[in-house]
């Protein structure tokens, strides 16, 4: 496996294809928690936390189900394991590290129902990845949510300082500035291949 | 909630109609957005993933409703979940079985409604309290909401974007299409514009409610 390749695949997930602004996954998180910057940048960290672990997890029972000839048993399987990892590693982050249990507070069981693990999941299935590019395919996508969001928060901080008619604020708002910057994003399409 | 409803025929209407417009899972409470913005860039994908939607909506809502009392409460969500599951599984392969170009469009937005927060939300907060018939209601107002929620963007996206409604050219074609619609922005767009009509809508409405009562 050569280096070029993994560089490939995480620029993909990270800018080209970003996850939030190109394939429109992990949109309730993306529009809910950016309100801050603060909480937006450990949304992004739990996120990118629980992306590297389910990846892992995902390979080991495609594996397993290629094995036993079961394939259509694929997305029960995965929503299943996704949701009872998310809660055990929860239970091992309370119990080892209460600093960081509290910093990522109410995002760990929240990220059970985003939809991005679930995609990242099936995605790196389809594509037919093997566990290295998975795992760096998991950490390009944690990026690229984590960079997405972080700018969101950025800008509707600055935002809460203008002044916009009363109908636009809230939701419409919010989804005019992601259509900017997923324009934006569209930009990277050129790099790489 | 303006009216409170005075007998079981009319909270069974309410139930339905509700979704469509008032609680409208899209517009109003703004649930289930990922598959509204990703595949709704021809009316066609948009119509298919909102039936899509809707008969897992009904199935698994009907069945979480029989099996209400049966269910133990702490366990309640992941076996919800267990049922979308399966009846997303069984969409999956119908859509592959019928149209095989309708599934690529689609792609892993089938395999996604899984985590439609509009469904799981139906589920917890209705079917689990209510008897099959208001819950089978409630699922087919909500999935239809979404549904027309979806058709509003499909086709503002393909006539704006390819020139097309269900692939029949509408505009002459002179029309230089406006590309950008069928871009990932132009989603957003589209999502944000509609989200600011029905808000003026609902404005406007609640000043000429609020008139009246203001003269007496």
């Amino acid at each position: 496996m050569d280096l070029g390749n993994l560089g490939g695949i995480f620029i993909n997930a990270c800018l080209i294809n970003n996850f939030v602004l190109a394939y429109f996954l992990g949109i309730c998180p993306f529009l809910g928690v950016s309100g801050q910057y603060a909480t937006a940048s450990r949304m992004g960290g739990a996120v990118t936390f629980v992306m590297l672990i389910s990846s892992v997890c995902a390979y080991g029972i495609h594996a397993l189900l290629i094995a036993v000839n079961a394939p259509f048993l694929q997305l029960i399987c995965f929503i299943v394991v996704i949701a009872s990892t998310v809660q055990t590693v929860e239970m091992f982050i309370k119990k080892f590290s209460p600093s960081l249990f509290r910093s990522l507070g109410i995002f760990l069981p929240l990220i059970t129902t985003n939809c991005a693990i679930l995609g990242l999941a099936l995605f790196q299935t389809n594509k037919g990845y093997d566990l290295i590019e998975c795992l760096v395919y998991a950490l390009g996508a944690g990026a690229g949510f984590t960079i997405a969001i972080v700018i969101m928060a950025g800008l509707r901080e600055q935002l809460d300082l203008a002044t916009v008619p009363g109908i636009v604020r809230g939701t419409a708002l919010s989804l005019m500035l992601a259509g900017i910057l997923s324009l934006t994003f569209t930009g990277f399409a050129g790099l790489g291949g | 909630m303006t009216t409170i409803p005075n007998n079981e025929h009319s909270m069974d209407t309410d139930a339905f109609i509700k979704g469509l417009w008032r609680e409208n899972p899209v517009f109003v409470q703004v649930l289930g957005m990922c598959p509204v913005l990703a595949v709704s860039n021809t009316a066609m994908n948009a119509l298919a993933m909102g039936l899509a939607a809707t008969f897992v909506l009904i199935m698994s809502s009907s069945l979480v409703s029989l099996l209400r009392n049966v269910i133990p409460k702490q366990v309640r969500i992941a076996t919800f979940i267990l049922i979308i599951a399966t009846f997303v599984t069984i969409v999956d392969f119908v859509i592959q079985a019928i149209s095989l170009d309708v599934h690529k469009a689609l792609g892993a937005f089938i395999a996604l409604i899984v985590v439609n927060c509009m469904i799981l939300g139906r589920a917890e907060a209705f079917a689990s309290k209510n008897g099959l018939l208001r819950s089978v209601l409630d699922a087919a107002g909500m999935g239809l909401g979404f549904t027309l929620a979806l058709l509003c963007l499909g086709v503002v996206r393909e006539i704006l974007g390819s020139g097309t409604l269900f692939d029949v050219p509408v505009l002459p074609a002179q029309f230089q299409t406006w590309s950008i619609t069928l871009l990932p922005g132009g989603g957003f767009f589209t999502l944000g514009l509609w989200l600011l009509v029905f808000a003026s809508w609902s404005e406007r409405r609640r000043k000429q409610m609020a008139a009246p009562q203001e003269a007496d």
